[in-house]
């Protein structure tokens, strides 16, 4: 796979010639002058909806409407972001059920395509090929399809063990109508077996080959000798799934009820839909904390980030 | 297989064979079990529905293709999401892939700072959600909003966007326009594999930068082109999270009228608003065959001007 980052060595693959500044001809200067003009003011647009955002998050009530816009708030209302998320919503809530439901699904997903990536990648048996052609042809399919007897199934299950679920002190955790958030990513996601198996692939057999030999078994296999090796593409599943699932919004939207238990990305929209017109300072100061968390994970992930798109993209 | 199951019941010691098996199966039982549960048995399901009127409370009750028929026949609305859907898809591709692609080129050509261009054109398409659909609606108010603002100051009189009929589709393509990151990731990943070999060989030939680009830099892309176009068809019939925070008004989205009705979203609505399970589920099967068409005449038409290295597939 080819890495993108300019520090990286060479190789004959890679397009790359000799440093930039030791090509002293007009005509490579000209070139250049022409990319970063065409470059920059690209990236000003890409960027100024972000700082728009933080702009409109520091304005008093009377400056946002005020035409033309004002980008420099005058006096910046830093206590705007602790307003708007005590204002009228209990944000904290949601930020606490978004972190669990998040946290555990990053964790069920990391086991469980580990796992089922380690089978396809490193174990052979009958049938695996027809398996793997399974999980290609589920990521193709729309959820639509599959979400309306998913909602079923689901509310059916909660109906069937509401009774015997256990509730208060510290069970919050297992809050029953999260149910339908949690649970699924303890089964694997078909992306992610994909990503995992092909890096798995990449890993050379003499090595699990060695160990077996000496009497190893394929979960030592995998847990000592795999794993520490896949570290890059595990850390991109975290982040995948990570943000995934702090951005989902359909499945949370559909099941659950109650306010108490709902999650930030819904608790967004209903400010937007209750208060959004009154308080645009406070929306977009509420908006920015909750993207914070994923502009965070991108920037200390997004080489990462890179890899797993290429990966994943290229050589399918 | 058989005897691997008659090794384990009779306790007889496993070949390393028939143990690589039984762990095969072991390591993938918990996606098989999902794959059963949350994919294939609803797929299943989902079929037996769409020939129901089923609601979700009363009693299942068999139609037959009555679903489909009004669909297809009696249904104004389901046609006004289609046109929507195809005039949405088809703007949010064009920009998605000449975006990326011209972004992708400029990026690719080694010079100091791109690492930093690269992150910043690639971020907005990481930071999607809600957050980002409702700082949209801000970016487009028609009287205030930064995009008007922008319109006006090269003399352009802005539109209403998501108040108009005629440019709430065009708003929401403008937003998928700033998404073109994950693109523009794939096609420099793609660029940066053309062996250089074949741009001196070109340079040797007397190629200039056009005919270099046509000549190599194209067919050799080509591949990933078409991976490109084909995924962004899918991601752009299934718009729903802009839908819902971005059109609606007093409870429906959509709007304004009908103008932004998409697909997806009348799933949503006929399943989870109005509880017609099985209408919807109709619906999701017309766009899953719709996807399915246009992926395999894709396929069929990529023959004409996609070049595999390797050799026909």
């Amino acid at each position: 796979m080819s890495t993108l980052t300019s520090d990286t060595p060479v190789t004959t693959q890679i397009r790359r010639t000799t440093p930039w500044l030791q090509r002293k001809s007009t005509r490579t200067k000209i070139n250049a002058a022409i990319v970063y003009m065409l470059l920059l003011p690209g990236a000003i647009v890409f960027l100024t909806p972000l700082v728009w955002m933080l702009s409109t998050a520091l304005k008093l009530p009377n400056q946002i409407y005020v035409y033309p816009p004002q980008w420099i708030p005058d006096p910046p209302q830093w206590t705007n972001f602790a307003e708007g998320w005590a204002a009228y919503l209990p944000f904290n809530l949601f930020l606490r059920n978004s972190l669990i439901i998040t946290l555990n699904n990053v964790v069920g997903n990391l086991f469980s395509c580990c796992l089922a990536a380690y089978g396809f990648a490193r174990l052979r048996a009958p049938g695996k090929n027809f398996l793997f052609a399974m999980v290609l042809g589920t990521m193709l399919l729309p959820q639509e399809v599959t979400i309306i007897p998913q909602y079923v199934l689901f509310t059916k299950l909660i109906q069937a063990i509401e009774p015997f679920w256990p509730s208060g002190g510290v069970l919050w955790l297992l809050n029953i109508s999260w149910v339908p958030l949690t649970i699924p990513a303890w089964f694997g996601w078909p992306f992610f077996i994909f990503l995992l198996r092909q890096f798995f692939m990449s890993i050379p057999h003499d090595l699990d080959e060695a160990a077996r030999i000496d009497g190893a078994s394929s979960w030592r296999i995998l847990v000592q000798i795999i794993l520490p090796l896949a570290k890059p593409a595990m850390a991109t599943v975290v982040i995948f799934s990570f943000i995934g699932n702090w951005n989902n919004f359909l499945i949370p939207l559909i099941y659950i009820r109650s306010t108490k238990e709902q999650v930030l990305a819904v608790g967004l929209n209903m400010f937007r839909g209750s208060y959004g017109n009154i308080d645009m300072h406070y929306m977009m100061a509420v908006s920015l904390i909750v993207l914070l968390p994923v502009l965070v994970v991108f920037f200390f992930g997004q080489r990462l980030f890179v890899q797993g798109i290429a990966l994943s993209g290229i050589k399918g | 297989m058989v005897q691997t199951i008659t090794a384990v019941f009779q306790r007889k010691p496993l070949t390393l064979q028939q143990q690589e098996r039984i762990d095969f199966y072991l390591a993938i039982t918990p996606w098989l079990i999902g794959f059963i549960l949350f994919t294939g048995g609803p797929i299943v399901a989902s079929l037996v529905f769409a020939f129901t009127d089923w609601t979700g409370l009363t009693s299942v009750r068999w139609v037959g293709f009555l679903n489909f028929k009004q669909l297809l026949f009696e249904d104004d609305l389901f046609w006004i999401a289609i046109w929507n859907t195809f005039y949405y898809a088809f703007g949010a591709v064009t920009f998605g892939t000449f975006g990326a692609l011209f972004v992708a080129i400029l990026l690719n050509q080694d010079l100091p700072g791109t690492t930093i261009f690269r992150v910043i054109y690639y971020m907005p398409s990481i930071a999607s959600g809600v957050a980002i659909s409702i700082l949209w609606i801000w970016l487009l108010n028609p009287q205030v909003g930064l995009i008007n603002f922008a319109l006006s100051k090269v003399g352009i009189e802005g539109p209403l966007w998501l108040a108009s009929q005629n440019w709430s589709k065009a708003a929401l393509i403008l937003k998928s326009t700033w998404g073109i990151g994950a693109n523009m990731i794939i096609i420099l990943a793609g660029l940066q594999g053309v062996p250089i070999s074949l741009y001196e060989a070109a340079r040797i030939d007397g190629a200039n930068k056009w005919s270099e680009f046509r000549h190599v830099t194209l067919p050799m892309l080509s591949p990933v082109l078409f991976f490109v176009i084909v995924i962004s068809i899918i991601n752009a019939f299934q718009i729903l999270t802009d839908i819902i925070v971005m059109t609606t008004r007093d409870g429906t989205g959509g709007g304004p009228g009908t103008s932004s009705f998409m697909i997806v979203y009348y799933i949503y609505q006929a399943a989870f608003q109005y509880l017609k399970m099985g209408y919807a589920s109709a619906l999701a099967w017309i766009l899953f065959a719709m996807i399915l068409i246009l992926t395999l005449v894709q396929l069929w038409a990529s023959k004409r001007w996609v070049y595999y290295e390797g050799g026909e597939r």
